[in-house]
Formats: structure tokens, C-alpha cells, sequence
């Protein structure tokens, strides 16, 4: 499950853009390795982040893991549907599962990003 | 050192499941998800390997007379048949291991946590001085657990011993499945079921008899489960809520002390701290602000370090996250509110009793 039309990273975020602004999540491969998420701390509207910064934390049963803002700009909105529902992540990790909407502050950043093609292959190996 | 494989490796292979290093083992931490094999755990039933834990056997003579030393328990008021859980101790009275200690005739066989194993041999040893005769018997012993309310019903279809006159950590030998196992009424998860030990030969028979015969009422659970499962009964787990530096007067287990039975090593160190009183307590406790408490989670109270957390998850059965934390023993009461500083946040928690849910385990 590589939905052709997003940007990955490295590190399982994907990332769908529509003007200039970036929604960003976990892939479906993160979400697996992951399990059962029971919490997300979600980042504040409003705040500015550079990329790889965190942009906020999953957690399954077990692990603690770190999300990475693929790309730098401002929080201008977040997936408040998680905090109560953080099941989302598991059920439709590039749908409802979405975690925050980042306005891009310079287009170039993504070209950087992999596409489905590569995410997959990083994946896949 | 690679990690170890138990007898029933290629079965959790052919079940999808996920691994993990635990103890020097590679285990299953999950087949279908862990809520799920939590929720069949609590609702019907649960199969666990455990196969990955050390037995050793303590016989002749002067087995009791070591156990005795050895252990903090009292194993002389152990009927045969029946099972006790124990400890053993530094003379300074830090927790080496807990273990179960099952009685056999005059013989005693103990199980021990996996990562502890070769540590608590080397102990055994050395405490015994040739007195008894001492079997690591690990490696050919297999281990199953089915644990749940539906256990019995689905253990019952597999032998003709009487499970039902089986009470909670008692013990017999009998055919399961037909081969010859040592059926237990125990386990780690709060609810009712059963642990059988079993030659390791036998281990992938009875594991695949087993689910036959629970069909949609049996799952396979992980370690995962299986520590949500236990943290929720508030049992301790070696190496995150008890290790050498924690007595068990600090850890609630105080319980599993024989004052009276005669000398012990540790004895001398813990009568001198239940004396002086302990400076802290392992106590459960509830997040009452969002956030989910981790092992080694720094514990606040108004800006002041008092405890540390170590266990500490989103509580399947409750919706809520729970944990337990080695706090300042004057904090320590049901009620008191601290924080646990979870990513550098102070999050506001309350001290509780344990178990967090009643066990439902057999009387």
C-alpha cells in the first residue's frame, strides 16, 4: 500500500499536498510495524517546525515512537479525531489517519521526499 | 549470542507473528494485535509459549534444607501438590529472582524467569555446596499456558485428570493430550487457567492439540499481551518493577517472606529495613491527564523528584493508561496525586490500589 499520488520519508511519514499545504501521516508499513496505536500527541496550530523536527509521537501497546515533520512551515491544522480515536492511525493510516496539515514554506523541500516508487523499494528492499 | 528459538518457533512463523528478544529468547510479542489477544485473554481464552522460561529441579535428602536458605518463602509448609510463589534474595536483601516453586515428592522443582536463568544457577550452586542434587532441566522442559475463562472448558476436552478439584496453584501430573505433563492451576495474567509443563519433544503436539480443540474460543497471545495482561493484575515483572537494587518489603511482596521459618539469605538485611521502615513503595497508579506512563518515567510532585516509573501502558480492559512507580513511601497511599514527567511534561497521576482489575482466578 504505496498510494502513488504521496511523498514519503525515510523515516514512514507520507505526505499529500494540495496547494501549499502538506497533510502529513504514517504509512500504512509504519502503522503495522507499530501495532495497535492507542495514543497520539498531536502538534499545536500555530507552531512553526523545520523539517525532521518532531511533529509529534505514536503510541502502540508497547513502543513510543517519534513523528517527523517531513518538511518545514506552520501547523495549520491537526487531526483532532485521534486523541479520542487514535485507532484511526491502524484502520486508514492515509485517510481518516492523517495528522496534520503543515503550510509549505519552501516548495523545494519536497522534491527531496521519495516517492511511492522509492518509499517501496526502501521498504521492500 | 543469537537469540534462542523455542520448540514452537516455526508454529508462531505459520501464525504471522511478530518477534521480539526477550531474555535472550526471540518470542512472539504479537499475533493478531495485542488488544485483540488481550480482549480474548479476559473474554475467552489465550495460549501462551512460555517455553523460553528455566526449571530447575532441587532434589535428594536436603533439598528442602537448601530451599530453605535459598528461598524467602516457607517451602516446608508446601503440601506435595501444591505450588508457592518465592523468592530469592542477596543478603542485602535485593531481588535475585521471583520464581514458583512446585513440591514433588520430596523433590522441588523451580521455575525461573528466562533472562535470569544462567545467574540464578550460578547462585543455586553456590548456596547448595553440594548438598542437594541440582538439575538445570530448562532446555528439555516445555512450558504452555492457556489462560481465560473459557480455559478449563477447553483443557477438560484434553484429559481425564479432574481439573475441576485442580485449585488455584495447586499441581498434577497426568496425561494431556495423551503424554504425560504436569498440569498447573497458576498463571501471570489474572485470570483463571492453567500452565502445563511438558518434555520439550512433546511441546508442539500439545500446543497444536490444544488449538483444536478451543477452535474460535482459543488464541494464540504474545508477550505482549501477556505483560499488559499482568500489569493490569498488578503482578511485578522481573527486570522493570523488581531487580537487586528493590527488597520485596519496597515491592509489595513482602507477603513472600517467612519471618519465622529460620534463617534465609537476606534475611538479616530485610529484618534490619522492615525495622527502619523502607524510604520507598511500588505502587500502582492512573494517569488522570492524557499520556501513557513508560519504565524509567521520572515522578514529580510540585516541581520535587519522589519516584520513578517502571511499568506503565494504556490498560486494554480499562481505556485508560495505568502504571506502577517506585514512589517515596509516605506518597505511596491510595488517592495521593503526583506527575509523571512524560517527554519533559509534568502529567497529572493518581496513586491507586492494585490490582487495577480483580483477578478472576480460581479459589
Amino acid at each position: 500500500m504505496y498510494p502513488a499520488e504521496l511523498k514519503y520519508t525515510e523515516e514512514h511519514e507520507w505526505v499529500r499536498v494540495e496547494g501549499n499545504i502538506a497533510r502529513v501521516g504514517i504509512t500504512d508499513f509504519a502503522q503495522k510495524e507499530l501495532g495497535d496505536v492507542v495514543f497520539v500527541e498531536l502538534p499545536a496550530v500555530g507552531d512553526s517546525i523545520k523539517a525532521t523536527d518532531s511533529l509529534g509521537v505514536v503510541e502502540s501497546v508497547k513502543a513510543v515512537s517519534d513523528i517527523y515533520s517531513p518538511i518545514s512551515g506552520q501547523i495549520v491544522k491537526v487531526n483532532e479525531k485521534l486523541e479520542d480515536s487514535p485507532e484511526l492511525i491502524n484502520q486508514d493510516p492515509y485517510g481518516e489517519g492523517w495528522i496534520a496539515e503543515i503550510e509549505v514554506e519552501d516548495p523545494k523541500e519536497l522534491e527531496g521526499l521519495l516517492s511511492a516508487d522509492g518509499y517501496r523499494a526502501l521498504v521492500e528492499g | 549470542m543469537a537469540a534462542r528459538k523455542t520448540p514452537l518457533y516455526l508454529r508462531h512463523e505459520g501464525l504471522g507473528a511478530k518477534f521480539v528478544e526477550f531474555g535472550g529468547w526471540l518470542m512472539p510479542v504479537s499475533y493478531q494485535g495485542i488488544l485483540e489477544e488481550h480482549r480474548a485473554v479476559r473474554t475467552k481464552a489465550g495460549i501462551f509459549d512460555l517455553c523460553h522460561m528455566g526449571e530447575i529441579t532441587v532434589r535428594g535428602e536436603r533439598a528442602l534444607e537448601v530451599l530453605q536458605e535459598a528461598t524467602t518463602n516457607d517451602a516446608s509448609t508446601l503440601p506435595e501438590g501444591k505450588a508457592q510463589y518465592s523468592l530469592f534474595c542477596r543478603p542485602d536483601g535485593g531481588i535475585i529472582d521471583d520464581i514458583i516453586v512446585y513440591r514433588r515428592g520430596e523433590d522441588f522443582l523451580l521455575v525461573v524467569n528466562a533472562a535470569n536463568r544462567e545467574k540464578d544457577w550460578e547462585w543455586l550452586q553456590e548456596v547448595n555446596k553440594g548438598r542437594a542434587e541440582l538439575v538445570d532441566a530448562s532446555d528439555g522442559m516445555g512450558l504452555i499456558a492457556v489462560q481465560g475463562p473459557k480455559a478449563e472448558g477447553i483443557c477438560r476436552t484434553l484429559t481425564d485428570v479432574d481439573l475441576g478439584a485442580l485449585g488455584y496453584f495447586t499441581h498434577t501430573e497426568g496425561e494431556f493430550a495423551g503424554l504425560s505433563c504436569l498440569l498447573s492451576r497458576t498463571g501471570y495474567t489474572g485470570e483463571d487457567g492453567f500452565e502445563i509443563y511438558m518434555p520439550a519433544e512433546h511441546v508442539e503436539r500439545v500446543w497444536d492439540a490444544l488449538l483444536e480443540a478451543g477452535g474460535e474460543d482459543l488464541e494464540p497471545a504474545g508477550l505482549g499481551a501477556r505483560d499488559t495482561l499482568r500489569l493490569e493484575a498488578g503482578y511485578t515483572l522481573y527486570g522493570n518493577d523488581i531487580d537487586e537494587t528493590t527488597n520485596p518489603l519496597e515491592a509489595g511482596l513482602g507477603w513472600v517472606v517467612a519471618w519465622d521459618k529460620g534463617d534465609f539469605i537476606g534475611k538479616q538485611a530485610l529484618a534490619a529495613a522492615k525495622e527502619k521502615g523502607v524510604s520507598r513503595r511500588l505502587a500502582g497508579f492512573k494517569m488522570l491527564e492524557r499520556g501513557i506512563p513508560r519504565h524509567g518515567y521520572p515522578i514529580q510532585r510540585g516541581g520535587e523528584e519522589v519516584g520513578v516509573v517502571t511499568s506503565g501502558t494504556m490498560s486494554p480492559s480499562l481505556g485508560e493508561a495505568i502504571g506502577m512507580a517506585y514512589v517515596r513511601a509516605d506518597l505511596a497511599g491510595a488517592g495521593t496525586e503526583l506527575e509523571v514527567l512524560i517527554r519533559n511534561k509534568p502529567s497529572k497521576a493518581q496513586i491507586v490500589k492494585r490490582p487495577f482489575i480483580k483477578p478472576s482466578v480460581k479459589r
